[in-house]
C-alpha cells in the first residue's frame, strides 16, 4: 500500500532523513519510534504529500505521491478541531472540503462517534470536551473519509497517562473493526507494542532505519500482558543502541 | 451584580458633581449641575433625540461601510504579499494623519450633508478593523493550516472555512475599538461643517454659552457610545460562545 524507495529529505542544510526503504502492506499497522528530531514527522509528511522528498520516491497504492490524497488521512498530536464547529461538523469537515454532501455522511459520522463513545455529544463545541474526547473527535474526523491509509503523528502524546492508555486500547478496537493501513509515530514503546504489526526503529540525524521489529502476537492485546514485555525489552535495547 | 456596580459608580460621580456645583457655587454657564442638564434636555427632548438619531445613523452606517470595505481589504492583504507590501504602509500612513486635519477637506469634497460625516467615520474606523482582521487571520495555528493542507483544501476553503472564522474573536476586538471611534468621527465631521447632529448642537451651544445644552448633548453621545459598545459585546458573546 505504501512504498518508500531510497527516500531522503533535507531542509536547507539539515539532513532529516536518509535512504529510507520501507514497504507497508494493506491493513498493516506500522509503528515508528526514534528519538526526538530523528525525522519521524518528516517521514509522515512525505507519505502524506505535504512534503516532496529531496531524493527517492514515495508511492501510495502504486501511485507516486505528488500532493495530499483523499484516501490518506493525517492525525496530529493536537486535536486540531475548529473551535466554532460542533463535534459533528468537525467530523464532517473533510466531507465539506471534498465537496461531498454532508447529509450522505451524517449517519456514518454518528456511527463513528458512537464507536468511540461520543454518542450524544454531537452538538457540543470542542471547548466543552476533555482532551481525550477531543482527540477521539479527531480520530473520527480522520476516519470519516474512509481512508485507505491513516498517518498518525504521536496522536496521544498530549494526553495524561490514563487517558492515553484508554485511547490506545480504543484505537486497537477501532483497527480490529475497521482495518486500515496505518503508520503510527509514537514515543511510547508500550503503545507501539500494543498496536503494531511491525515497529520501525529510526536512528537519529539523519534518520535511517536502524531495525524493524516484528510483533507476532495475537489480538486483541492488552497493556501489561507478559508476552508484550519481551518485545518491549528488545525495543528498549534497540533505542539505547540508537541513542548511544 | 454586573449592573449594580457600574450604576453605583455612575451615581457616585453624579453625586460628587452635583455636590461640587452647590458647595463651590459654580456658575451654571461654566459647569451646570446635573439638574440643569436634565432640565435643558427636558425643554427640547424631541429636538435633541432627533439630532442624536442623525449622529447615530452617521456613526452606524460609516461603521458598517468600514466593515464592508475593511474585511475584504484584510483578506487581500493576507492573501497576497505583493498587495500587503504595496498597500499596508499606505494604510498606516492614512491612519497616522490626524482625522481632525482631514475633516475640513472631506467637508469641502462631500458637502455639509451626511455623506462627509459617514466618510469621516469610515476613515477612523477602517484601520482597527483591517489590522485586527489581518492579524487574526495570520495567527491561525499551524496545525489547523496543516490539517487543511492535508485535506488538499482549496485556497478559498482555507480562507473562509478556517482563517476568517478563526480571526473573528480578534475582529471583534477591532470592531469594539472602532465603534467608539465611529461616534467621535461623526462628531468631528459635524464640528467642521454640518447643519444637524449632536456635534452641531455642541458647537452651536458653545457660541451662545449654553453650557447646559452642550452637556446634555455630550451625555447623549456618551450613552450612545456605551450602548453601541455593549451591544457589540453582547453580539460577540452570542456569536462566539467559544471565545
Ligand atoms: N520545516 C522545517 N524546516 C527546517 N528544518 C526542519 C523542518 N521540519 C523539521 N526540520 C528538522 O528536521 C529534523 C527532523 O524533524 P522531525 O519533525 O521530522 O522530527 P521528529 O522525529 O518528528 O521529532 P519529534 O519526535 O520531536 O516530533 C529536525 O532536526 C528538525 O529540526
Ligand atoms: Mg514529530
Amino acid at each position: 500500500m505504501i512504498s518508500l524507495h531510497g527516500v531522503s529529505h533535507t531542509f536547507g542544510n539539515v539532513e532529516a532523513l536518509a535512504g529510507i526503504d520501507l514497504e507497508v502492506g494493506e491493513h498493516e499497522f506500522v509503528a515508528v519510534i526514534g528519538r526526538s528530531g530523528c525525522g519521524k514527522s518528516t517521514l509522515l509528511r512525505l507519505i502524506a504529500g505535504l512534503l516532496t522528498p529531496s531524493e527517492g520516491q514515495v508511492l501510495v497504492a502504486g501511485d507516486r505521491v505528488a500532493k495530499p490524497r483523499r484516501d490518506v488521512s493525517f492525525m496530529f498530536q493536537q486535536p486540531a478541531l475548529l473551535p466554532w464547529r460542533s463535534v459533528l461538523s468537525n467530523v464532517l469537515l473533510p466531507i465539506e472540503i471534498f465537496g461531498f454532501t454532508r447529509r450522505e455522511y451524517r449517519d456514518r459520522a454518528h456511527e463513528l462517534l458512537d464507536l468511540v463513545g461520543l454518542g450524544g455529544f454531537e452538538k457540543r463545541l470542542p471547548h466543552e470536551l476533555s482532551g481525550g474526547m477531543r482527540q477521539r473527535v479527531s480520530l473520527c474526523r480522520s476516519l470519516i473519509q474512509s481512508p485507505r491509509v491513516m498517518l498518525m503523528d504521536e496522536p496521544f502524546s498530549a494526553l495524561d497517562a490514563i487517558t492515553r492508555t484508554e485511547l490506545s486500547e480504543e484505537l486497537q478496537r477501532v483497527q480490529l473493526e475497521l482495518p486500515r493501513t496505518v503508520v503510527f509515530v509514537t514515543h511510547s514503546i508500550d503503545e507501539a507494542v500494543l498496536l503494531a504489526d511491525r515497529i520501525v526503529v529510526l536512528s537519529p540525524r539523519p534518520g535511517r532505519i536502524h531495525k524493524i521489529v516484528d510483533v507476532d502476537l495475537p489480538r486483541p492485546r492488552a497493556l501489561g500482558q507478559v508476552e508484550l514485555d519481551q518485545v518491549s525489552r528488545e525495543l528498549r535495547g534497540l533505542l539505547a543502541e540508537v541513542t548511544a | 451584580m454586573k449592573v449594580v456596580l457600574p450604576v453605583l459608580g455612575l451615581l457616585a460621580i453624579i453625586g460628587a458633581w452635583w455636590l461640587a456645583t452647590i458647595v463651590f457655587g459654580i456658575e451654571p454657564f461654566l459647569v451646570p449641575s446635573p439638574a440643569d442638564v436634565v432640565g435643558e434636555f427636558l425643554e427640547v427632548p424631541g429636538y435633541l433625540l432627533e439630532q442624536a438619531l442623525i449622529t447615530l445613523w452617521e456613526a452606524v452606517s460609516g461603521f458598517g461601510l468600514a466593515i464592508v470595505i475593511g474585511v475584504p481589504l484584510a483578506l487581500l492583504i493576507v492573501g497576497s504579499t505583493v498587495l500587503e507590501r504595496m498597500f499596508y504602509p499606505l494604510l498606516v500612513a492614512l491612519n497616522a494623519v490626524p482625522k481632525v486635519a482631514i475633516a475640513p477637506i472631506v467637508v469641502v469634497w462631500f458637502g455639509f450633508g451626511i455623506s462627509s460625516k459617514v466618510l469621516m467615520v469610515v476613515l477612523v474606523c477602517i484601520f482597527p478593523i483591517v489590522i485586527s482582521t489581518a492579524s487574526g487571520m495570520k495567527s491561525t495555528p499551524g496545525e489547523l493550516v496543516e490539517l487543511f493542507r492535508s485535506l488538499d483544501a482549496a485556497r478559498h476553503h482555507e480562507f473562509f472555512k478556517l482563517r476568517l472564522p478563526y480571526a473573528l474573536p480578534q475582529v471583534f476586538v477591532g470592531l469594539k475599538v472602532s465603534i467608539t471611534l465611529a461616534v467621535i468621527g461623526a462628531v468631528i465631521g459635524e464640528f467642521v461643517g454640518a447643519s444637524a447632529g449632536l456635534g452641531f448642537v455642541i458647537s452651536q451651544s458653545g457660541g451662545n454659552a449654553n453650557t447646559s445644552l452642550a452637556f446634555a448633548a455630550m451625555t447623549l453621545l456618551a450613552i450612545m457610545s456605551v450602548a453601541l459598545f455593549y451591544g457589540l459585546s453582547f453580539a460577540e458573546r452570542k456569536l462566539l460562545p467559544y471565545a
